[in-house]
């Protein structure tokens, strides 16, 4: 009789439970997971040494594309970074706009989340109601910064303009009926404040739709519950952050731990799981979805009743309005020297770290003085999280190795950089 | 029409151009309702998610599977290298023959069967099984790793399910008396108190469930676990090889359902036969109809559970056969036994 020989397969990159181009080389025993190696870089963009080359306000729109379904989080990691050497004090106004975003886009990346995992667990349609939802934040995103993804909102002082208070219309047009476009336009008569209000109110119910179709599922709770368990000491060890820390039951979040932004004054509560295990991860996503809805509505609630700057009064880093450029000399000049050199930091490190949906989304910065970073670490959640798969899925099935790669919730972008 | 036929043919030529003619009658409606079954399942799924599904080719999308049909004939049928060409040629006929070789016994209206055989359930059975071969030649001739893990599930899965599906007809016929599908059907003669659903209702739901993962549909569409092994044992046919794969699959659902239909649902019988009003109301209504609004239910609970469920891992659709199925039919054959001894009423009346 042959001697028994494992089976070696190529798990992605174009593979379509590998949420982008990761590549897995799994050594099967039958359909059981003896080993696997994830291959990581067929995403490098050499994010980090790009950024050497760029002045500090170019690197922005950057932060977005790494991990591409938490943009404005990430840009919020970098600026802080920015904020903290420079040693400036941002607005407060340009603080809750911040914070509302930041958990804007927590919802979307737990909603793309929920739907990828859904969709490699085969429950298809949970990924569409998902996207349902998405869409009306990605409009939130537009009516504020311009793009419906890459935002390049946040700028080193605030964020770049303030608010809308008037929400974009879809026309009239001769595919839809008139009825159709003033149901769309129902909710965007006010401002971009009310339409976000407007949605955190029917968002719950939302969560609640997703929530019948997976929780209590018999079949979601045998493909999950067990699975990729991960001890409280190991998730540590390993570097977990964010909802892979808390599912083990480590009540880890920076937004509480070390609090940023306008976190200490947020009433919200950090969910985490007892068995560490997909199930428990995926709930507590499901949860910090409802307690971003509640933040956003703290938010909101600030916003609508004060006014106030979003930028910090200081031309050494944020550009003048452009109506004093025709009057003003030192405006021009300011005007100029930003946008031909951009601003300088103070000689020094910095390490900011923000509670992306992911987990710890940290930025070490290393300033010679100069317009650009002399050095640019980025800690990605994600990194950490795929380095422990292995770990994670040993002696699991095929199958079990899918939902447990999606209950890490990975994004090449920021893995590969 | 026979009559026409004998003016251009005579003797055992003419029956088998006749033969050949009704087996026309039966294969083309069935390939254009497969077609159209693709479509429902595509718009079914596509309002079920919030969307509106196919419906540019064609006033509401009518042409799609047609636009389907030939971008797939129109293309090539790439064959992977080391793999065994006339295998992996053979397999998807394999799959594609018996789903339709199988209806040749269903009776689609008292008297209105191709074969009208005594042993029409054996031989439904044994080609259902058939499929399976296709399935396991494909995956091992397509020299695929992924391949090989689907048809090895599937092999899997159809054996232990075949058992409980197996079972759970022991029961009809047990209740029947009979392996001729058209006597089951006129055993269940009377309005729909009198269908094999009610006394049989755990031999029908174990029947069902096993019918679902007889054709790899979801939940249990393990074998091409698309998030998994990709496309399982069909992941390396493109172009018409695919193609046939794919009516197969959907060949051998609308015979799921109307199996499904004639064991326990009665057929072709109108379920208001025997009541005072309705009887009147719906006697215009033929037979065939009925068996296709019966069938069509059936599809459409296929796609309901395929856009609403989450898929099985492997070794839990084996425990779920194994451990419930198998151990339900068992317990419901003795009970049923029983009720046929003492003679319940309306089901089992001498």
């Amino acid at each position: 009789m042959n001697k028994k020989i494992n089976q070696t397969i190529n798990f992605g990159p174009q593979h379509p439970a590998a949420h982008g181009v990761l590549r897995i080389v799994m050594e099967l025993d039958g359909e059981v997971v003896v080993k696997t190696d994830p291959h990581i870089g067929l995403l490098h963009r050499a994010t980090e040494k790009l950024a050497e080359t760029k002045i500090y306000n170019q690197n922005i729109g950057y932060m977005d594309r790494l991990d591409y379904v938490s943009m404005m989080c990430n840009e919020h990691g970098y600026v802080l970074a920015i904020e903290k050497l420079l040693n400036v004090k941002i607005p407060i106004r340009a603080q809750y706009i911040r914070v509302m975003f930041d958990e804007i886009t927590r919802i979307l990346n737990h909603l793309l989340w929920l739907g990828a995992t859904a969709i490699d667990i085969g429950a298809m349609t949970v990924f569409l109601y998902c996207f349902r939802e998405r869409e009306e934040l990605f409009d939130c995103y537009e009516a504020a910064s311009g793009a419906r993804m890459h935002a390049n909102y946040y700028r080193a002082g605030g964020v770049v303009r303030d608010l809308p208070n008037e929400m974009p219309k879809y026309k009239y047009n001769k595919w839809q009926s008139k009825k159709m476009i003033d149901s769309l336009n129902k909710n965007r008569q006010g401002s971009l404040l009310d339409f976000i209000w407007d949605f955190t109110e029917r968002f719950p119910q939302k969560v609640d739709e997703y929530e019948t179709l997976l929780t209590d599922n018999r079949i979601w709770k045998i493909r999950n519950v067990n699975i990729g368990v991960i001890e409280p000491d190991r998730a540590i060890a390993l570097g977990f952050t964010g909802p892979m820390l808390r599912g083990s039951g480590v009540a880890w979040d920076l937004r509480r731990k070390q609090p940023y932004a306008i976190y200490k004054k947020l009433n919200f509560k950090i969910p985490v799981g007892t068995n560490g295990d997909c199930y428990d991860r995926y709930l507590v996503r499901v949860e910090e979805m409802r307690q971003s809805n509640i933040i956003i509505r703290q938010c909101v609630e600030w916003l609508k009743k004060n006014s106030g700057p979003v930028m910090v009064d200081n031309s050494k880093i944020v550009p003048p309005k452009k109506d004093k450029l025709k009057s003003n000399m030192e405006a021009l000049i300011h005007h100029f020297k930003l946008f031909s050199e951009g601003y300088t930091l103070p000689v020094g490190e910095v390490y900011a770290a923000v509670e992306a949906p992911k987990g710890e989304f940290g930025i070490y910065l290393v300033s010679d003085g100069s317009n650009k970073p002399y050095r640019l670490k980025i800690r990605a959640p994600g990194f950490a999280h795929l380095a422990g798969f292995d770990e994670m899925v040993r002696g699991h099935m095929l199958a079990d190795a899918v939902s447990i790669l999606a209950s890490q919730d990975i994004v090449l972008g920021e893995i590969d950089r | 029409m026979y009559d026409i036929l004998s003016n251009f043919f005579t003797g055992d030529l003419l029956h088998v151009v006749w033969i050949g003619f009704l087996s026309g009658c039966i294969i083309i409606p069935l390939l254009l309702s497969v077609a159209y079954l693709s479509y429902a399942e595509r718009k079914v799924i596509g309002y079920i998610q919030g969307r509106i599904g196919p419906n540019r080719v064609g006033i509401y999308g009518l042409l799609q599977p047609f636009a389907d049909l030939f971008k797939l004939v129109g293309k090539e049928i790439i064959n992977p290298t080391r793999s065994n060409t006339f295998l992996f040629i053979v397999a998807p006929v394999l799959t594609l023959a018996p789903a339709i070789i199988a209806w040749a016994v269903i009776p689609f209206d008292l008297g209105m069967a191709l074969a009208d055989i005594n042993a029409g359930v054996l031989f439904i059975f044994a080609m259902s099984s058939f499929g399976v071969y296709g399935v396991l030649i494909a995956g091992w001739a397509s020299n695929s790793k992924y391949a090989l893990l689907g048809a090895m599930r599937s092999a899997a899965q159809t054996i232990s399910y075949e058992i409980a599906m197996g079972f759970s007809l022991v029961g009809v016929l047990m209740a029947s008396g009979s392996m001729n599908l058209q006597k089951i059907v006129l055993a269940q003669d009377g309005c729909l108190i009198n269908w094999f659903v009610w006394p049989l209702m755990p031999l029908f739901l174990v029947f069902w469930i096993a019918g679902i993962a007889e054709t790899n549909r979801a939940p249990f569409d393990v074998a091409e676990g698309e998030s998994e092994i990709v496309a399982g044992f069909h992941v390396e046919y493109s172009g018409t090889a695919f193609a046939v794969f794919f009516l197969a699959e959907y060949a051998n659902m609308i015979l799921i359902g109307v199996l499904t239909s004639i064991f326990f649902l009665g057929g072709w019988l109108s379920p208001f036969k025997g009541l005072p009003i309705l009887e009147d109301l719906f006697i215009f209504v033929p037979g065939t109809i009925w068996l296709f609004v019966k069938t069509g239910l059936f599809l459409f609970v296929y796609l309901w559970i395929r856009a609403t469920f989450p898929r099985y891992r492997y070794d839990q659709i084996m425990r779920l056969g194994w451990k419930v199925l198998i151990p339900t039919t068992l317990v419901w054959i003795i009970v049923l036994g029983f009720m046929i001894k003492f003679e319940i009423s309306p089901w089992f009346r001498v």
